[in-house]
């Protein structure tokens, strides 16, 4: 077991809360000052999970770039894994919102889509 | 000249602009004009390509461009009229428009009522007062994001960070994904200026170190930059002797703040705010010329845009009430909001006696961080609203509703405070 320690993000309080965890479960939890600042701790401590976001280059559009979101969360450890395929990643235009620009980021079964429509040139 | 004439003239087409002309049209008015200086609509959301945005009115998390989408499409549907890359050039009391582009030249537009929404922009280097050489590789952190999101450019390859402004915060971590190193984000103040989920979700998760007290006291290389000098200040924000510390950077982004864009409104004679540096409102967001609104970050800087589209929609319907006549002018019998103490403003600044709407919606920023305090509202001295609140930060923007009894019986003579206190 060991102890992690924590920001809160869940108002501007910013409770230092501390877990004590072997990385799947839970043990004490300190500092929290809500119910929940506590679940987010427990959370972030197993299994945190970011929305990673970037830009994709994109070929004959009006707009060089689109950007583009992880459809879900991915997780944490995931993050410059998936940056690397993401720049690997050129498209055509037109591209919509909500286009799917790869199946399945770095193993983590989560497509990359564009949040901004590109019209061809 | 020719002159066109539209109900409802919105100046910006960003994020306030949008939801504004939106909730005009829905109100009923058919003429719906909004001017927009950019190629596209959307305004700064369209290189804000983080997530986060929406929690409030879509009740899910969209990115910048996602969310400036719907309110585009929306604004389509329902027929506003929009004029891109077009400057406005001036505003008269008589709300004639004045803008220019390249397809019409210059040209004027009659408006029934103008709707402020102009945005805000970036505090410089020159309002800060860093010495040192005047090098390539010093941006504003809202640049960088331009030129990163939008134009595909990485800006540098080794970054210091100014200020902890959310878009500071923001560009750290993007900086980082992008593969530069990002050394330090240094704040002036004891305390981040930005959302507590940017600093957890942009710093620790890199490991980029926050530096609360501490500012950049020199800049070194002359044609590119070369290194930064960061010291501690006191409590007085005078570096202090001895804590110097030099980090060579090829970068540095300033994230120092956001000052609302109201070259517009003190041109045509709109009374401005000394705090917000926006235009002095009622509850109505009326300004100080009648069929005038402000609305977004040229009213006062917002750290949330659901807010801004919130705000923005209570202007546009307020807007097409006075387009479409509101009970007789007169005097305007309006009681004074006070901002008091441990409160930075208010917003608005003024409550008209004679309401379209009971109750009244305030917005305001406290000027430290509060624990364990109340938000309470003082009428002649009286205080009629005590509430407790477990923390309030500078950097979030806080909010009472005064109901409508309590405003009751008013005659325009009495005053109004909203205070911060322990009990």
């Amino acid at each position: 077991m060991e102890k992690r320690e924590l920001t809160c993000i869940c108002c501007p309080r910013g409770c230092m809360i501390t877990v004590v965890t072997d990385g799947k479960n839970i043990g004490e939890v300190n500092g929290y000052t809500c119910r929940k600042g506590k679940e987010y701790a427990e959370k972030e401590v197993i299994s945190p999970v970011r929305t990673v976001t970037s830009t994709v280059r994109i070929l004959g559009g009006e707009r060089p770039l689109t950007s583009v979101k992880t459809k879900t969360g991915i997780p944490k450890d995931r993050i410059l894994a998936c940056m690397q395929q993401i720049n690997g990643i050129v498209a055509e235009a037109p591209v919509r919102i909500g286009d799917v620009l790869l199946e399945d980021v770095a193993g983590t079964g989560v497509p990359i889509v564009a949040t901004k429509a590109v019209r061809p040139l | 000249m020719t002159i066109e004439t539209y109900s409802v003239v919105v100046i910006g087409g960003g994020p306030a602009g949008l939801a504004a002309a939106i909730a005009a049209r829905k109100a009923g008015i058919l003429d719906v004009l909004i001017l927009e200086r950019d190629r596209e609509p959307g305004g700064i959301l369209n290189q804000c390509i983080h997530n986060g945005f929406g929690l409030h009115t879509f009740q899910e998390e969209l990115t910048g461009p996602e969310y400036a989408d719907r309110f585009i499409v929306q604004a389509r549907e329902l027929g506003v009229a929009c004029e891109l890359n077009t400057m406005v050039m001036g505003i008269s009391r008589e709300r004639v428009v004045t803008a220019m582009n390249r397809e019409k030249g210059m040209f004027r537009v009659q408006a029934g009522a103008v709707i402020l929404a102009m945005g805000c922009r970036e505090r410089a280097r020159g309002a800060l007062n860093i010495p040192g050489y005047r090098p390539a590789g010093i941006f504003s952190a809202g640049t960088a994001q331009r030129l990163v999101n939008m134009e595909g450019y990485l800006p540098g390859r080794e970054v210091v960070i100014l200020g902890s402004g959310d878009i500071g915060l923001i560009m750290a971590r993007r900086m980082t994904l992008e593969g530069a190193r990002v050394k330090v984000v240094a704040e002036r103040m004891p305390y981040c200026g930005g959302l507590k989920r940017n600093m957890v979700q942009c710093l620790e998760d890199y490991g980029i170190p926050l530096k609360l007290c501490h500012t950049v006291v020199d800049i070194q290389g002359r044609e590119r930059l070369e290194g930064v000098i960061l010291a501690q200040v006191d409590e007085k924000g005078r570096p202090i002797p001895g804590t110097e510390e030099a980090y060579t950077c090829d970068t540095l982004l300033l994230s120092v703040g956001l000052i609302p864009e109201n070259e517009l409104s003190l041109e045509m004679g709109v009374e401005l705010d000394r705090v917000t540096s926006g235009p002095v409102v009622d509850e109505n967001l009326e300004t100080n010329i009648p069929g005038v609104f402000a609305c977004g970050n040229v009213l006062h800087v917002h750290d949330l845009v659901d807010y801004v589209s919130e705000e923005a929609g209570r202007a546009g319907k307020n807007a097409a009430v006075f387009v479409t006549g509101r009970p007789a002018e007169g005097e305007r019998r309006q009681i004074p909001l006070t901002a008091g103490q441990g409160v930075r403003y208010t917003v608005p600044q003024r409550i008209c006696v004679e309401r379209t709407e009971p109750c009244v919606k305030i917005r305001f920023r406290v000027d430290a961080v509060f624990q364990d305090s109340y938000i309470s509202v003082y009428r002649n001295g009286e205080r009629i609203m005590h509430r407790r609140k477990a923390v309030m930060a500078p950097g979030e923007m806080e909010e009472v509703i005064l109901p409508g009894a309590m405003l009751e019986a008013c005659t325009g003579s009495e005053r109004i405070a909203i205070k911060i206190e322990k009990e």
